[in-house]
């Protein structure tokens, strides 16, 4: 097991190793130029010539590469064009947000795309399964802004049940941090849901067929107890697995539900970057987002031991 | 399955003229694959019209800001008086370009890579790692990345989009190729002094094709869906085109006194979503039964 997860942790450090040459082969081959995006539309070509020297433009790109791998290795990601600031400290600042809104997202979507799943799957070809997965055909279909908007248009322009958008630090109280996660949560995880409930559903629609489940009805075992332990711890490992890899959905899904209800997280530090062409921040902001996507998926891997004791490394 | 019998299939089928009764089975069998279709071919229809459509897209009147729907612009007006409708059934052009572009060339390099990596052995693993980086970037930042650089274009939004779509079907072609390879009728092929070239052309590449088509469609949605959020997020299509992201972008500060503005756009884009991804789940249950017993 520990051989196999230090294993695991140099194919991590592979995989992160080709995401930084990707992200920066792609966006050096890109046809622009970030020292004329950094001189600005009235710049002369001495100053752009100038820029780019400063900035080792000129370099051959090998050598370019090494400057950037080393001090992305060290914590540098660079600084802003716009504020000079440090991006790692950019980032930093709009950690909370993020966070909160990320993990209030897990909390609500996983617990009810499981129950979704599982309850359709037992009551499979009823009308409760066919809703159940109408409902996650929508969630793939429904943009999340769109969705976004939909729901402060209902619940907080309309019912105001809800502010409209936002966000409330921690520190200022529980309360008013609760009620600004709402509808930004919900937003981002209908598609989250969508996935895996249907994941849930198909692998439980397998499991409930096995013989073990047949034998543990027929010996009087009660049905919630049959579908939660029997069946659902044994369907976990393909349902764990969606769940890292839509952790990718959510990536994705932040920066436009930030952007949609205001928050001042990660995300929109992006979206601000782009009108700004700020690409040190986006930059770095990808090279974060990646490292954390592939994390998890890692401990993904090594949670199918827990799940699953026949798994043996 | 044979046919059934007329006499057997009772009064009605009896009653109904023969060609007739073939269409009526075929959506019955399909309801997805139809449904799905009708409506993207209305949209598609629309988009091809659109130039020769009453209603003008671009046209600004300020004396016709945000009219709610109804009489001369049946989905009302934006905040600089133009017309919804017009800009909807525009939209859809970019949109749906979008969709196909990002689908057949994302699928045509993906194929190129996968085959190789199945076919050609010291090439996999290098291959299949870098595929496995690809995905681990987060495919709306990176084409924010790219297009951030760039000029906006419909065409680097295509090629934005296209980038983390390939490694996907990498995937799909190669785990077809490897199960393929230790067919019998592969090694009679060898035995038979047919050339690696021949051999991944004319026997390998034809299996791959089903799978392939019902992939090319959930990636035309989610291109769809991408386009729709970088130009939202500011980082697609340029401003003067009108697309559905960017209608939504430009409304979005007139939600409670305009909703029309946003939702018209809004449902349009969820509307073909829907419409695609309901034709590659009738797709995959006609062409691809492997993959329809599994979800």
């Amino acid at each position: 097991m520990i051989a196999y997860a230090l294993r695991r942790l140099a194919s991590l450090v592979v995989v992160m190793a080709l995401v930084g040459i990707c992200v920066f082969m792609l966006l050096h081959l890109a046809p622009g130029d970030p020292a004329a995006i950094i001189a600005g539309d009235n710049a002369s070509p001495a100053q752009i010539a100038a820029i780019r020297k400063n900035l080792g433009l000129d370099d051959t790109i090998f050598v370019q590469f090494w400057r950037w791998a080393t001090a992305v290795l060290s914590g540098d990601f660079g600084v802003s064009i716009f504020s000079n600031a440090p991006v790692g400290m950019l980032i930093m600042q709009r950690l909370e947000p993020t966070v909160s809104l990320t993990l209030a997202t897990l909390l609500f979507a996983v617990p009810s795309a499981l129950l979704l799943g599982v309850l359709s799957a037992w009551m499979v070809g009823t009308t409760i399964d066919r809703m159940a997965m109408a409902v996650s055909v929508l969630g793939f279909a429904a943009p999340t802004f769109v969705v976004g908007y939909v729901m402060i248009y209902v619940f907080a322009i309309t019912l105001k049940w809800l502010p409209v958008q936002g966000y409330a630090p921690f520190a200022n109280g529980i309360g008013d941090w609760a009620r600004h996660l709402v509808l930004p949560a919900l937003t981002l995880g209908l598609a989250y849901v969508a996935l895996i409930a249907r994941i849930t559903r198909a692998t439980m629609l397998d499991v409930l067929s096995e013989d073990y489940i047949r034998t543990a009805k027929a010996k009087g075992v009660e049905t919630r107890s049959v579908l939660m332990k029997h069946a659902l711890r044994n369907a976990g490992v393909p349902v764990v697995t969606v769940i890292g890899i839509g952790i990718a959905l959510l990536i994705g899904g932040v920066v436009v539900t930030e952007t949609v209800f205001n928050i001042p997280g990660i995300g929109r530090l992006v979206v601000d970057a782009i009108s700004k062409r700020d690409y040190p921040i986006i930059q770095g902001v990808i090279l974060v987002f990646s490292a954390v996507y592939v994390i998890i998926n890692l401990l993904v891997d090594l949670s199918y031991t827990l799940i699953d004791p026949r798994i043996r490394y | 399955m044979t046919e059934v019998p007329v006499l057997e299939a009772g009064e009605e089928l009896a009653a109904t003229p023969r060609r007739l009764v073939r269409p009526w089975r075929f959506i019955r069998r399909n309801p997805s694959l139809v449904a799905g279709g009708v409506i993207l071919a209305i949209f598609a229809i629309l988009a091809l019209a659109a130039p020769w459509l009453p209603g003008d897209p671009l046209t600004m009147k300020p004396s016709n800001r945000l009219l709610p729907p109804g009489g001369a612009f049946p989905l009302g007006t934006d905040s600089l008086g133009r017309d919804v409708m017009a800009r909807v059934i525009h939209g859809a052009r970019v949109s749906l370009f979008v969709g196909f572009s990002v689908a057949i060339m994302s699928v045509a390099a993906g194929l190129a890579i996968g085959l190789v990596a199945g076919a050609v052995r010291p090439t996999d693993t290098p291959l299949m790692r870098l595929m496995d980086a690809l995905m681990a970037i987060p495919a709306i930042l990176l084409a924010i990345a790219l297009i951030s650089l760039t000029q906006a274009s419909v065409t680097t939004v295509i090629i934005a989009i296209t980038i983390p779509e390939i490694p996907r079907v990498v995937r799909l072609v190669r785990s077809v190729v490897l199960s393929v390879r230790e067919q019998p009728y592969i090694e009679a092929a060898i035995a038979g002094g047919a050339r690696m070239p021949k051999i991944i052309l004319r026997h390998i590449l034809p299996s791959t094709i089903p799978a392939l088509i019902v992939q090319a469609t959930y990636i035309c949605a989610s291109a769809i869906l991408v386009e729709a959020t970088l130009s939202f997020l500011g980082a697609g299509a340029p401003p003067e085109i009108p697309s559905w992201g960017n209608m939504i972008a430009s409304s979005r500060l007139y939600l409670a006194r305009a909703p029309w503005t946003i939702f018209c756009p809004g449902l349009a884009l969820a509307l073909v979503v829907l419409a695609v991804n309901l034709l590659g789940d009738g797709l995959r249950d006609r062409l691809d039964p492997r993959l329809a017993r599994r979800m």
